[in-house]
């Protein structure tokens, strides 16, 4: 493996995104710690994507800065994410383990059992030998995770990875996710599913039109939201 | 006997001198498939995922250059090997060397451009993934071309088809001596004019079986392989 250099936390301090001139994301300050893990949450077009995506160190802000434990310029050996839609290699399940173990800098001899030992974790064992592009939604989603888990990180960003999936599948998915926080990885996930965020939050970033309106624990959030955007979101009105 | 019955009796009987010129052809073919996929596959790659100043001036003349004829091709790797040339020294003016190498330089640009498409679509879907694994430049290259190998195929496949189809560029750097460099296509050409429309005709219908033959063959291998690795 490579030398750990610790990501955490993860810092956002005023970071904006324009696209064409219009803010994805406005200003926003917020800081990511060890711990809980923290659910975006908010409606369609709110800038969750957006906003893991610079978390993650995928897209540079136009203004502002994000920093991983106090650095700008930590490449992404620590921190992994896994899609909305994740991307399949086009090989085994097993071998697209393999493949992101090798990114990850596991040396050969390895990564047969940390295949194992991933999959086991997901829930894949036995499928090993099958082409990823084959899988369900629900299992490839979970192949995703287990290739995020290959380099060992210290965040793993979730962006709305049960959106699409039947009920059976999110609980599975759900069930590693809660796994792997009890790991100790911090968890950072967007979500428009408020049932899902209640399940697996202990910290809430409500976020609307490019901002996060409000930040705070997960059950005084949803007792008591302290903005009126908030409030509306959970009584389930629409939010322009 | 019609020129068309007596043809297929060559083909059949398995006529030495008719499989001689097969067999060669489909050696220089081959064999500048190989050496156009080594040099077009890579490039192909790189241009797609590389970033330069004049990328796009680039990507505009090796989409011309597969329109190359083949004439100029010819003409070209004619005076680089003849013996007054830069490359004169190594002596392989009018053998099937010169052939390859023409064939290569002819069918190159059409591998690199078609890679170059495929490579470019197949970035824009995997990019979020290799950048959040941190894969390399030289390792994004290599996935790509990995995964894009069932497309790749209709690549060199067309690398293929206008390799076995070319006449120009081998007449030139081959000479089209009997025995030594004479290939299907300048054979047929040959004794066209000298109104052998038999030899002419078996030839074609050989050739053209080849190309069939290759391209099922692809075909299957891409199914299989599709259904294996997803």
């Amino acid at each position: 493996m490579r030398a750990p250099i610790a990501d955490l936390p993860i810092v956002l301090d005023d970071v904006s995104l324009l696209a064409g001139g219009v803010p994805i994301i406005d200003q926003v300050s917020l800081a990511l710690v060890a711990g809980a893990p923290t659910v975006l949450i908010g409606p369609n077009g709110a800038g969750k994507t957006t906003l893991l995506r610079l978390a993650m160190g995928l897209i540079r802000p136009t203004h502002g800065c994000v920093t991983w434990g106090g650095r700008s310029d930590v490449p992404p050996t620590r921190r992994a994410i896994v899609f909305q839609r994740p991307v399949m290699l086009r090989r085994s399940t097993s071998a697209n383990l393999r493949y992101a173990l090798d990114a990850a800098g596991v040396r050969r001899g390895a990564r047969a059992d940390r295949v194992d030992e991933l999959l086991t974790l997901v829930g894949l064992s036995g499928f090993g030998a099958r082409a990823a592009r084959s899988l369900s939604s629900g299992e490839q989603q979970r192949l995703a995770l287990a290739r995020a888990l290959a380099k060992e990180p210290q965040v793993l960003f979730f962006d709305e990875p049960t959106a699409n999936l039947d009920p059976a599948a999110t609980k599975a998915v759900e069930d590693v996710i809660r796994t792997v926080a009890a790991r100790g990885i911090k968890v950072v996930m967007s979500t428009h599913d408020l049932g899902e965020a209640r399940r697996i939050a202990g910290e809430i970033l409500f976020m609307h039109r490019g901002s996060i309106v409000e930040a705070a624990d997960a059950a005084r959030f949803f007792a008591s939201p302290a903005t009126p955007e908030a409030r509306r979101f959970i009584a389930g009105e629409l939010l322009v | 006997m019609a020129p068309d019955v007596s043809a297929l009796q060559l083909v059949l009987s398995g006529d030495p001198a008719l499989f001689a010129i097969v067999r060669l052809s489909l050696l220089v073919s081959l064999s500048a498939v190989i050496g156009a996929a080594v040099i077009g596959l890579p490039l192909g790659a790189v241009i797609a995922l590389m970033r330069f100043p004049g990328r796009q001036l680039a990507v505009v003349i090796l989409n011309a250059l597969m329109g190359l004829p083949p004439v100029v091709v010819g003409l070209l790797v004619y005076l680089a090997l003849s013996r007054s040339g830069p490359l004169g020294s190594w002596g392989i003016l009018f053998t099937p060397q010169a052939m390859i190498i023409a064939q290569t330089i002819l069918i190159a640009p059409i591998i690199a451009a078609l890679t170059r498409q495929t490579i470019e679509d197949l970035w824009v879907e995997y990019r979020d993934e290799l950048a959040a694994m941190d894969v390399g430049a030289a390792g994004r290259v290599a996935t790509l071309l990995w995964d894009a190998r069932f497309s790749l195929v209709t690549a060199l496949l067309a690398g293929f088809g206008r390799a076995a189809a070319e006449v120009g560029a081998v007449i030139i750097v081959g000479g089209n001596i009997d025995g030594f460099t004479r290939m299907m296509t300048t054979a047929i050409a040959l004794e066209t004019s000298k109104g052998d429309l038999p030899l002419a005709l078996g030839l074609g219908l050989v050739l053209i079986a080849i190309v069939v033959t290759v391209n099922a063959a692809a075909w299957g291998v891409r199914r299989v392989g599709e259904r294996i690795a997803g």
